[in-house]
């Protein structure tokens, strides 16, 4: 790669950036995916792999005493802080990482490089792993009211819409087409949930063109039809997720909402949630919050306070929560916009999903959920998540709030969700890694231009093969709790230390009950499996062993991807144990003095399939004699994460 | 007196109880000398037993003929009582002032109540000083016990049994008394197994503005220090606070006197200044409003979380000092009774595993906290619903507890009990039908012979049917120092009591019956397959004394 001008510095120090103390001592190694900062001192080598696009931003900071400080700040809210020996050095490594992070051109991104151990057929069967289109056929579609069309397979309809859509049967395409002439950036209302118990829906659309006095029949009829589909009520609502001002400052530019009176039977409300640039303002504040060195309680809660963040979250709860209870409660269906509808809307339609729909509680569902909701209907991940080096004014966390959304439901129901915050983290992780094709481009049609079907892999079977970290043991399945209806009470909106602190070990709990009843989980698994090791003679009694051990629900081996995975976390056993061991060890340090490895071991779990020596960006980066350093590095990096 | 005179009406019919989270109920409403009761009369509904004393405050209101009296629990808990007829309702309101604030010790509900379970173990004798020195006397011989207190002459808040340095005599206990605050000469607190290290703790010393100083309390204190080593003094006030403390005769340990020790201070608030600070957070977790801004601020502002963290951070230093330094220390702030006892305990819960048991942390707050004179009493007569504001009320111990509850988040796994627990001794500090907190230190409840006249709380929880619901399903004993984080991200809002009632706790109860489940059958599971594995072996050796005859 010619970005990269250095490709191994020595003698670089890693600062713990929460205590301010020296880590340690080690080599920082530049390749064309990560950088990897290898501990030179100790014995175990920890290693820090931090992915060139979770790069947000790179700092050098003025010489001191001690060195040549360079921060690199990640979107995955990973600081670090490295202390370079030379001048020269640091600038020449602070251009090859501005140069590496700030990709260009999508071909350079990750994903198309990219090279698991795997085949053409295995590739292309990850992509048909998670269908977002089968999920309409769960809730019925097609039916009576509804019929998924392929109108828009040209993208002639709309741009940033999928191919196929879902909208009321008795309308035309051409009263589709109307409509979306009528709407912000073609996107005319479509569904998006369907409450199959009493025929209210969910749809979602961008705003009318309507300034201050134009109407469209065909739009107004669309909306008839939509009503029509829900005959059991009287009336729809139309939500406006936006504070009413941003609305009403739309309409001069010809845009804005929806007359009541021109649309039959709704109505009309604004919600308030903020447009994209208070959110990452928001953001900012809230990350300066958490790298802030030794706040006091009250510092910290009146940055908390002000950076807006959890009203922001609470907002979003709160429109969420609104739309699922008017489906369930008021059984009214619900029209969505925001300006674009893509990003607000995006966030409390799925929300309102997760809330009304256990399935969207499960892997599955929320993979399907993700995959509907925000890629296929062209939530614009690229720009949002800066993939490429462009307009930082389109950067926002639309999806992180969704996330975190979810992770707040997860702490109000410990019981309702099959995954864990684990799972969140690594979604998350992998939005912003470019790694997988997912999540890149603006939209359904981005992608296909960009051949990323063709060309790269998909995320989901990547996670569903580490899902024995994922699971939440406390899941009591589908049919414990139908719709969810969370307190959105200031006080029980919380800050996620284990997102925006999360590199911040020393700051988290130290033992967890997620994780002691995982081991559990694991343990049983390794037993049943040294069962079936036995030698033969022994086989009878093993076989009790094996039936005994089956009884519990959720026998593994009915499964085989389940297998896998539990084969998987075996193999993990040991790496539990020393993770154990190493928890133990570092209760030994002070609170003050308690330093951790930047990111030891959360952080690397996105390199996994990285480190191997074959990796052709690793070894295409070093020279032949580092090749044979990193490669020996990266072969342990590659144990170690399995054995997590 | 008797109670009936208070009792001006003992029964209203057609009360509604109002309370968060359950549905209104219709009932009778009586007053008995000690309980408020509410009963449907039906089988179903479950009834309101509310013991006065747990009475923080109440309020009325009239609406007509009806009459609504909004009582304001201790445990933050708030219900309403709708009653027909305003002189009913007048009645009962004076009633319950009258009751809930009863001045006689010996009035209270502990002195009437009878035990309908089977007394296992006396709770009153389940922690006796020799015993607890026992544990010591195995690894040191350096430590000895006093009877010096016996008659509560030398130090009215002490217990008649301390440990004290074996080349201490009584005699210079008696002198070392009078130099510090309330006689509270220094005594061991807690011996570090690991290394020998102690904590004592005491008064503060009265040095006065004219510097005076106590050869024996010099030698006293020196006798704990190793040869060459240096000890620390932790003194909970700042320096500005223990200098001030000298125009009152109090004062702190002068470096030229103490040569051996460093002073070390850490400022921790006392007083009604924790009283204010647990009155704001309780108002603002009680505001029903829909504004984060407002909620951030509110706790911010409450401190609440600023205290924890201060206690927490002196602990920790406490407990660094001890495992880190290898130093002894010597623990007091200015009586000695409070921020003091805090601190000690604390710094126990990190370094010393038992403590983290049921059994042990018993054993620390008999310790720590009651036999070493925290004026429960006082310090608990109201809560954060009070409007008296008396300088003694102060939720010492609240704070204590909600410092071993952010410990307890942070290590789940290394804790015997869970909680459930911490949540019921903060009711039983407050009200309570046991003797164990009432008075102020082992003098006072000496002379009101609790151990003869009332239950010890001890007797009731140390039951299994009772320590059951008590038991961290979690627990593994884990025998390392646990050094919690201390940073705001890490130290949150303890919801089990301060959002307890404003919240349903169903989802939450669920997930941890449905932990305790997983647990149980993975017990039962294991305790299978060792029984198997057992069968297996016998059944190989038969085989073996078949096969070579």
């Amino acid at each position: 790669m010619d970005h990269i001008t250095v490709t191994k510095v020595e003698n670089v120090t890693l600062l713990d950036h929460f205590a301010g103390k020296t880590l340690s001592n080690g080599i920082l190694y530049l390749t064309a995916t990560h950088l990897i900062y290898v501990e030179a001192s100790d014995a175990a080598r920890q290693e820090t792999w931090i992915a060139v696009h979770h790069i947000a931003t790179v700092e050098k900071l003025p010489l001191t005493s001690e060195g040549c400080p360079l921060i690199v700040r990640c979107k995955n809210f990973l600081v670090a802080h490295f202390i370079l020996d030379s001048d020269t050095i640091c600038q020449e490594v602070y251009i090859s990482l501005l140069k590496l992070s700030q990709t260009v051109l999508f071909e350079d991104l990750y994903a198309f490089f990219y090279n698991p151990k795997s085949t053409k057929e295995m590739r292309e069967n990850g992509w048909k792993l998670i269908d977002p289109i089968s999920d309409f056929g769960r809730m019925g579609i097609p039916n009576r009211y509804w019929t998924i069309t392929d109108a828009n397979r040209n993208y002639e309809i709309c741009s940033t819409y999928p191919p196929e859509i879902v909208v009321p049967k008795s309308v035309t395409l051409g009263t589709l087409v109307g409509s979306s002439k009528f709407r912000s950036k073609e996107r005319l209302p479509v569904l998006c949930y369907l409450y199959k118990e009493n025929n209210a829906s969910i749809c979602r659309c961008s705003q009318p063109l309507c300034g201050f006095y134009t109407r469209c029949e065909d739009d107004e009829r669309l909306l008839e039809a939509i009503g029509q589909t829900n005959p059991g009520s009287q009336f729809m609502y139309i939500i406006d997720t936006r504070p009413r001002l941003n609305a009403l400052a739309n309409r001069i530019a010809g845009k804005g909402y929806e007359n009541e009176d021109y649309y039959a039977n709704t109505r009309f409300r604004f919600m308030g949630i903020e447009n994209i640039h208070v959110m990452r303002s928001s953001l900012q504040k809230l990350v300066e919050v958490c790298e802030s060195k030794t706040p006091t309680v009250t510092e910290f809660l009146s940055g908390l306070d002000s950076s807006g963040w959890l009203t922001h979250i609470k907002a979003i709860m709160d429109v969420g929560t609104f739309i699922a209870k008017a489906v369930k409660v008021e059984k009214a269906s619900v029209l969505v916009h925001c300006s674009d509808g893509w990003d607000r809307t995006a966030q409390v339609c799925s929300l309102a999903s997760i809330l009304l729909d256990p399935f969207y509680r499960t892997f599955n569902g929320l993979m399907i959920l993700i995959e509907k909701e925000w890629i296929s209907m062209g939530h614009k991940f690229s720009q949002r998540c800066g993939h490429l080096h462009g307009d930082s004014k389109e950067v926002s966390p639309v999806f992180t709030q969704f996330l975190d959304c979810i992770w707040q439901l997860m702490e109000q129901f410990p019981c309702a969700f099959e995954f864990n915050e684990i799972f969140l983290l690594e979604i998350h992780d992998h939005v912003f890694s470019c790694q997988f094709g997912n999540f890149l481009g603006n939209c359904q049609k981005d992608r296909e231009d960009m051949r990323v079907y063709e060309k790269t892999h998909c995320v989901w079977p990547f996670l569903a093969q580490k899902k024995p970290d994922f699971k939440n043991p406390l899941y009591k399945g589908l049919n414990m709790y139908e719709v969810l209806d969370p307190s959105t009470l200031p006080c029980n909106i919380q800050f996620w230390c284990g997102m925006y602190n999360r590199f911040d070990k020393a700051l988290h709990p130290q033992q967890s009950m997620i994780e002691s009843l995982l081991e559990i989980e694991k343990q049983k698994m390794l037993q049943k499996l040294k069962a079936l090791d036995e030698p033969p003679e022994e086989l009878f009694t093993s076989c009790h062993f094996g039936d005994l051990l089956s009884q519990h629900p959720e026998s593994p081996l009915t499964n085989p991807l389940d297998f896998m995975g539990d084969l998987h976390a075996l193999s993990r056993e040991g790496g539990l144990q020393a993770q154990k061991d190493q928890a133990k060890c570092q209760c030994g340090d002070c609170p003050y003095e308690r330093f951790e490895i930047i990111g030891s071991f959360r952080a690397i779990s996105i390199s996994e399939n990285v480190g191997f020596s074959g990796d052709p960006g690793i070894s295409e980066a070093m020279g032949a004699s580092e090749a044979i350093g990193i490669s020996k590095a990266s072969s342990e990096e590659a144990s170690c994460s399995q054995q997590q | 007196m008797e109670f009936a005179e208070l009792i001006k009406t003992p029964r209203v019919d057609n009360v509604v109880l109002h309370r968060p989270f359950y549905p209104a109920v219709e009932g009778t409403l009586c007053l008995t000398g000690h309980h408020l009761i509410l009963s449907s009369r039906q089988d179903n509904t479950e009834e309101l037993w509310l013991l006065h004393s747990n009475i923080d405050a109440i309020d009325k209101r009239f609406v007509g003929p009806l009459g609504t009296i909004i009582i304001k629990c201790k445990d933050f808990r708030i219900i309403q009582l709708d009653i027909p007829g305003m002189e009913e309702c007048l009645n009962i309101a004076s009633s319950i002032e009258a009751l809930s604030t009863l001045d006689s010790i010996t009035l209270m509900y502990p002195f009437f109540y009878r035990p309908l379970f089977e007394v296992i173990e006396d709770g009153w004798h389940s922690f006796l000083p020799e015993q607890e020195f026992e544990l010591y006397s195995s690894a040191t011989s350096e430590w000895r016990l006093s009877y010096v207190n016996k008659e509560f002459g030398v130090c009215p808040s002490y217990p008649p049994i301390v440990i004290v340095p074996k080349s201490i005599d009584d005699e210079a206990l008696r002198k070392v008394a009078t130099f510090r605050h309330g006689g509270r000469f220094p005594v061991l607190s807690y011996y570090h197994k690991k290394n020998g290290m102690v904590i004592m703790r005491s008064g503060q010393p009265l040095t006065g503005t004219n510097g005076r100083r106590c050869k024996e309390d010099e030698k006293l204190i020196n006798a704990t220090l190793r040869a060459g080593k240096r000890g620390y003094i932790i003194d909970t006030r700042s320096l500005n606070v223990a200098q001030q403390a000298r125009a009152k005769g109090g004062g702190f340990e002068q470096e030229a006197h103490y040569p051996q020790w460093r002073r070390i201070h850490k400022s921790i608030e006392r007083y009604h200044i924790l009283q204010d600070s647990l009155i704001k957070l309780v108002e603002a977790c009680n505001d029903q409003t829909h504004n984060m801004d407002r909620w951030l601020s509110k706790l911010e502002s409450s401190n609440w979380l600023t205290h924890i963290k201060e206690i927490l951070t002196t602990a920790c230093l406490a407990a660094q000092c001890i495992d880190r330094e290898g130093a002894s220390i010597l623990i007091h702030g200015t009586e000695g009774t409070d921020s003091t006892l805090q601190v000690t305990s604390l710094a126990q819960i990190i370094l010393e595993p038992r403590s983290r048991t049921i059994r042990g942390f018993e054993a620390l707050i008999e310790r720590e906290w009651l036999q070493a004179g925290h004026p429960f009493q006082q310090r608990c007569a109201q809560s954060a619903y009070c409007n008296s504001k008396q300088k003694w009320e102060s939720p010492v111990f609240l704070l204590f507890l909600d410092c071993v509850w952010q410990i307890l988040r942070q290590f789940p796994c290394s804790f015997e009990f869970n909680e459930n627990f911490l949540i019921m001794l903060f009711e039983h500090a407050y009200a309570s039908q046991f003797g164990t907190f009432l008075g102020n230190n082992e003098s006072e409840r000496c002379k009101l012979k609790l151990q003869q006249k009332t239950m010890s709380l001890w007797s009731w929880v140390n039951r299994p049917s009772e320590l059951s619901k008590f038991t961290n399903p979690l627990f593994e004993a884990n025998n390392l120092v646990i050094w919690p984080s201390v940073a705001p991200q890490s130290l949150q809002l303890w919801e089990g009591i301060f959002l307890r009632w404003n919240r349903s706790s169903k989802y939450l109860d669920e997930a941890y019956e449905e932990m305790v489940n997983i647990i149980e059958y993975n017990k039962k599971l294991q305790a299978k397959v060792n029984i198997l594995r057992r069968q297996l072996a016998e059944l190989e050796t038969e085989d073996g004394v078949q096969e070579s005859p």
